[in-house]
């Protein structure tokens, strides 16, 4: 044991760390960037999808189910291969060229491709999270609505969906700190954001232990800085009726609450 | 202004092999106040419910103030609106449900002055004070920035009579205001509804209150297995009822 733990190199370690260069800045900024991109067009197509699924119109219904049933039933990797490669291989062209320019802005095709493939797969878990939502809020809300002349659409923005809105902000919390993670999986299509930093590192010192431990140190500071801020969206969204049922200290506590246990239990 | 204020005429409806109206027929009165009783099952409530369409019917139409609600005619047969159409025509239809439907993201001010402001487009500051004056009404003054869960059935209630109120409906709907109610509360509600039948507003109320039947209803109609099998004054109902299906209905809720 203490011979395996002494050949890893801490020092390696520490640095990645304490004092991370500026292509690993720039590959966690990308890591962020890409998550939270991904997670917000995720967020439009599951309403979308939600909405389509509640649709008069059979084949919106129908079309939303199919959505759900590919993208969540395929791997997200060959989701994203296929985005990225899929258009060339079958028709000979590129979906996502090397670089897309916005103005002074260019960002390269594999970001567009992988942030594509992310949001679409994403939307699939968030149609099935939205239309949980909606469905637990009491069917008399929107009869209610109704009976005061307000349209059906007027009444899912201003009566349902804030509502359901408040079921759907923890598993969506869920969600974004999975897709934190799951950005890595670009690095197979050529994303220099975390994970692909650390594996370029390994592959040039053959020192796995090192950069991939301190890339998931990393990762761990991501979704922890997450936690903290779902907490306080959380609080706020629970404003008003549910106003004193738990303080942003207690919230944060729960979060914890696995930690500390593990703790009390290692000193008990 | 017509002299009827909701006709219904041969109004059936039936949830899938089980026809729950037969055959309804009414009419009201500007300013009459209807109490609609009979057994439960009889199809009071659904009946009511589909005076402002949240509820289909399958024969039959239904008028308000002269127009289909619901509906549109089109070479001789109804064939259902729009939603967005529905939804305009229900704006003369005010209805208070059992168990009171408030939104409860909102305080009970912002319950009252939603439909106003989104929906007949009434400034903002005009809908606060006229909901206030309707809280006021209803004796919740005090409670304008209260939300829902704070808020006590009755008062819950009363502020979902201020809310369908401030959308100025030339009718209300009563659907069982007061059986999800604590007894001792109920009579706050009901002297509300009272005093609203008192000013001559146009009311079909479905209940099992027979004291405000007596006390507020203009006529009282008994339903029994989709159809109606009586109506007249409250005092013919309470002294003289006619049928005997009526007379064991009221022995057995008096």
């Amino acid at each position: 044991m203490n011979g395996v733990l002494a050949a890893v190199d801490w020092t390696i370690i520490k640095d990645r760390i304490l004092h991370p260069d500026s292509t690993f800045v720039s590959a966690l900024w990308k890591t962020v960037y890409i998550a939270v991109v991904a997670q917000i067009i995720g967020v439009l197509l599951g309403l979308v999808a939600a909405l389509a699924r509640m649709s008069r119109l059979r084949l919106l219904r129908l079309l939303s189910g199919l959505y759900v049933l590919v993208f969540r039933g395929t791997p997200v990797i060959v989701q994203i291969f296929f985005v990225y490669f899929g258009a060339n291989l079958l028709f000979g062209f590129d979906l996502f060229p090397r670089t897309v320019g916005f103005g002074t802005f260019a960002v390269s095709g594999a970001i567009m491709a992988g942030i594509a493939a992310l949001s679409i797969n994403e939307g699939a878990y968030m149609r099935e999270i939205i239309r949980a939502g909606i469905d637990s809020i009491d069917r008399g809300q929107m009869e209610a609505a109704k009976s005061l002349g307000m349209s059906p659409g007027l009444a899912m923005r201003r009566i349902v969906l804030p509502q359901a809105a408040r079921v759907i902000i923890p598993p969506l919390g869920n969600e974004f700190n999975n897709m934190l993670k799951t950005t890595s999986l670009l690095a197979f299509i050529g994303v220099t954001e975390m994970f692909q930093d650390a594996d370029i590192h390994y592959s040039t010192t053959f020192k796995p232990v090192e950069y991939f431990a301190a890339v998931a140190f990393w990762y761990l500071v991501l979704t922890t800085i997450w936690s903290f801020i779902q907490a306080w969206i959380e609080r706020k969204l629970a404003a008003g009726e549910y106003a004193d049922d738990l303080s942003l200290r207690e919230r944060w506590m729960h979060a914890f609450a696995p930690v500390g246990n593990a703790w009390w239990r290692i000193r008990g | 202004m017509s002299d009827v204020v909701m006709r219904a005429t041969d109004v059936h409806k039936r949830f899938g092999r089980l026809e729950v109206l037969k055959g309804v027929s009414l009419e009201l009165a500007p300013r009459e106040s209807v109490c609609i009783i009979g057994p439960s099952g009889s199809g009071k409530t659904t009946f009511i419910r589909c005076i402002n369409h949240l509820e289909k019917i399958d024969a039959g139409r239904i008028e308000v103030n002269g127009k289909l609600i619901g509906y549109r005619e089109k070479g001789g047969k109804l064939v259902e609106d729009s939603e967005k159409n529905v939804a305009r025509e229900r704006v003369e239809v005010g209805m208070v449900f059992q168990r009171f439907n408030l939104f409860p993201h909102m305080t009970a001010l912002e319950n009252v002055i939603e439909a106003p402001v989104r929906v007949r487009g009434v400034p903002r500051e005009q809908a606060v004070a006229d909901a206030e004056k309707l809280l006021d009404r209803v004796g919740l003054l005090e409670k304008c920035g209260t939300y829902p869960a704070k808020l006590s059935g009755g008062q819950q209630q009363r502020v979902a009579i201020a809310r369908a109120l401030a959308m100025k409906p030339a009718l209300m709907l009563f659907d069982e205001p007061t059986s999800a109610l604590d007894p001792e509360v109920t009579g706050e509600v009901l002297s509300v509804m009272e005093e609203l039948a008192h000013e001559g507003m146009t009311m079909i109320v479905v209940t099992h209150e027979m004291g405000f039947a007596r006390k507020a209803a203009d006529r009282v109609v008994m339903m029994d297995d989709g159809q109606i099998i009586e109506e007249g004054t409250p005092e013919h109902f309470f002294e003289a009822p006619e049928q005997e299906r009526t007379k064991q209905f009221l022995s057995r809720i008096l």
